[in-house]
């Protein structure tokens, strides 16, 4: 069986900076995989690498086996992504916002898909409201259906409870739990929340000026750096890295 | 309030584009008016019918400022939503992005025009309709001249992200003067004349006045806007896709809107 994602040796310059340098790493079907590091370690660059917005300089973003860059349109079927510099059109009301892009990738049934989402992630009544409109918990939760509309293999998470208050916070980390797990998707998760990579991740890649510099389970990581949790040995690592 | 002066006046002074964007539309408008003020100083008994003639060569001119800014609105607006990385991360080939441009870009045209070239015909009674046949050829020649000038813009867009917003509006512009829409090609000084004549507008609008003033049509004219019309739209598309290619070294896909 191919490995959902695969990364290979994968670096991006940009103007002569190396933003990602050499990286690999692979997530493996239903694993949630984090990534975690200060801001302008690489996470965002590697993300789009692997979503085929970036061209990599060096190194290749395997799906299923096939790099993104051989055939980029066909593998986006089986990604998707959410982010919370990315919104959906503020004019559209939830239910056309979801039309719209379960028609983009081409969900069959698309009217049973929608009335699923809607349940599952509570849409029910705000449906038919203006997207704009919403709070940012709300529009976080549509956002998250667009990104699972199309039953993705691979899912990329940016960030994905970034300034929502504990409940929905809560609640995104145990849909996200439990829609793993039925669907046995593999997850990259990207965060600064270092409780929520505790409780989902598998495994943990640090990442610091582009580079990987430590990656493993949270419970070794904690172990190996001696340190109480992650947001600990995460500021050890950030720190060390300035440092050198 | 001095303090909300330096606030504009900081942006102003740290971005050419915008002292640009300040200077260009009063120079614009001057040499657009300088120009019809001199025909009519020197033809002023050229038209019989001159109302007719400028409202029908407006109402043309509308038809490719529509469907140039309709194919502009339509990228402009996932950028301003912040939507712009979800459309790029779909399974849509570029070429698909195209074509379902383009004909959002026709819907949005005819919703705009529709109106104004009804309301023509009570208000000042002049009929866009009066071209006949022809005036299918010309609409689409000039809706064909105005998504070509989308693609060029949105290519812009798509490498330089929304920076390149101003010039989207102003492109336009640029072109009616040199474009000959409301006076023949001869007003121009000879150094125009030599541009104009590589744009498809100067045969379109010529066609235009010389189907309503002398009730014939020339092919030739049609004919010439026609080929340039397609060496423009080859070049538009191509541009595209080389602004995408760029765009994914760059990283302004994943940086749009931010």
């Amino acid at each position: 069986m191919k490995t959902p994602l695969e990364v290979i040796n994968l670096s991006k310059v940009y103007n002569n900076t190396d933003a990602v340098k050499d990286i690999s790493f692979k997530v493996n079907k239903n694993e949630i995989i984090g990534i975690l590091g200060p801001n302008g370690c690489g996470k965002t660059t590697t993300i789009g690498m692997i979503l085929g917005l970036l061209k990599p300089t060096n190194g290749k973003a395997l799906i299923n086996g096939i790099d993104i860059e051989t055939n980029r349109v066909n593998l986006l079927d089986n990604l998707n992504f959410i982010s919370p510099y990315i919104e959906l059109p503020k004019k559209l009301t939830v239910k056309q916002n979801l039309e719209v892009y379960g028609r983009l990738y081409d969900v069959k049934n698309l009217k049973t898909k929608i009335e699923y989402l809607s349940d599952k992630l509570r849409l029910q009544d705000i449906i038919n409201k203006i997207t704009g409109e919403l709070s940012s918990g709300q529009k976080n939760r549509v956002s998250l259906a667009k990104s699972i509309i199309n039953d993705p293999t691979v899912l990329l998470l940016d960030e994905p409870t970034a300034s929502l208050d504990p409940e929905t916070g809560d609640f995104i980390r145990s849909f996200l739990e439990n829609y793993q797990k039925e669907q046995e998707t593999s997850i990259l998760l990207a965060s600064h929340n270092m409780n929520e990579v505790e409780r989902l991740c598998s495994s943990v890649l640090m990442m610091n000026k582009g580079s990987i510099v430590d990656q493993g389970k949270p419970a070794d990581l904690i172990k190996k750096h001696g340190r109480k949790n992650m947001e600990e040995v995460f500021l050890k690592l950030s720190r060390e890295k300035n440092e050198s | 309030m001095y303090g909300l002066f330096l606030r504009h006046f900081y942006l102003i002074k740290s971005s050419l584009p915008r002292v640009l964007d300040l200077i260009y539309w009063p120079t614009i408008q001057i040499i657009l008016w300088g120009f019809i003020s001199k025909f009519f100083s020197l033809y002023s008994n050229y038209y019989n019918d001159t109302l007719g003639v400028i409202l029908t060569c407006a109402i043309l001119y509308d038809i490719l400022f529509r469907s140039s800014i309709s194919f502009n609105m339509l990228f402009l607006e996932e950028i301003w939503s912040r939507n712009f990385t979800n459309l790029f991360i779909a399974p849509l080939k570029i070429k698909e992005i195209i074509v379902s441009l383009i004909f959002t870009a026709l819907i949005r045209t005819l919703i705009g025009l529709i109106p104004a070239i009804i309301l023509t015909s009570p208000l000042f009674g002049v009929s866009i309709l009066k071209l006949g046949f022809p005036l299918l050829l010309l609409f689409l020649s000039l809706y064909i001249f105005g998504i070509t000038l989308g693609l060029f813009v949105s290519a812009g867009l798509l490498r330089f992200g929304p920076s390149f917003e101003n010039i989207a509006w102003s492109s336009l512009f640029l072109l009616a003067p040199l474009g000959c829409i409301y006076y023949p090609l001869e007003i121009l000084p000879n150094f125009f004349q030599i541009i104009a004549k590589g744009l498809p507008l100067v045969y379109i609008f010529d066609e235009t006045r010389n189907i309503l003033l002398n009730s014939s049509i020339n092919y030739e004219n049609l004919k010439q806007a026609y080929i340039l019309n397609l060496i423009y739209l080859t070049l538009g598309i191509g541009l595209f896709y080389f602004a995408f290619i760029r765009a994914r070294i760059k990283g302004t896909l994943i940086n749009m809107g931010e």
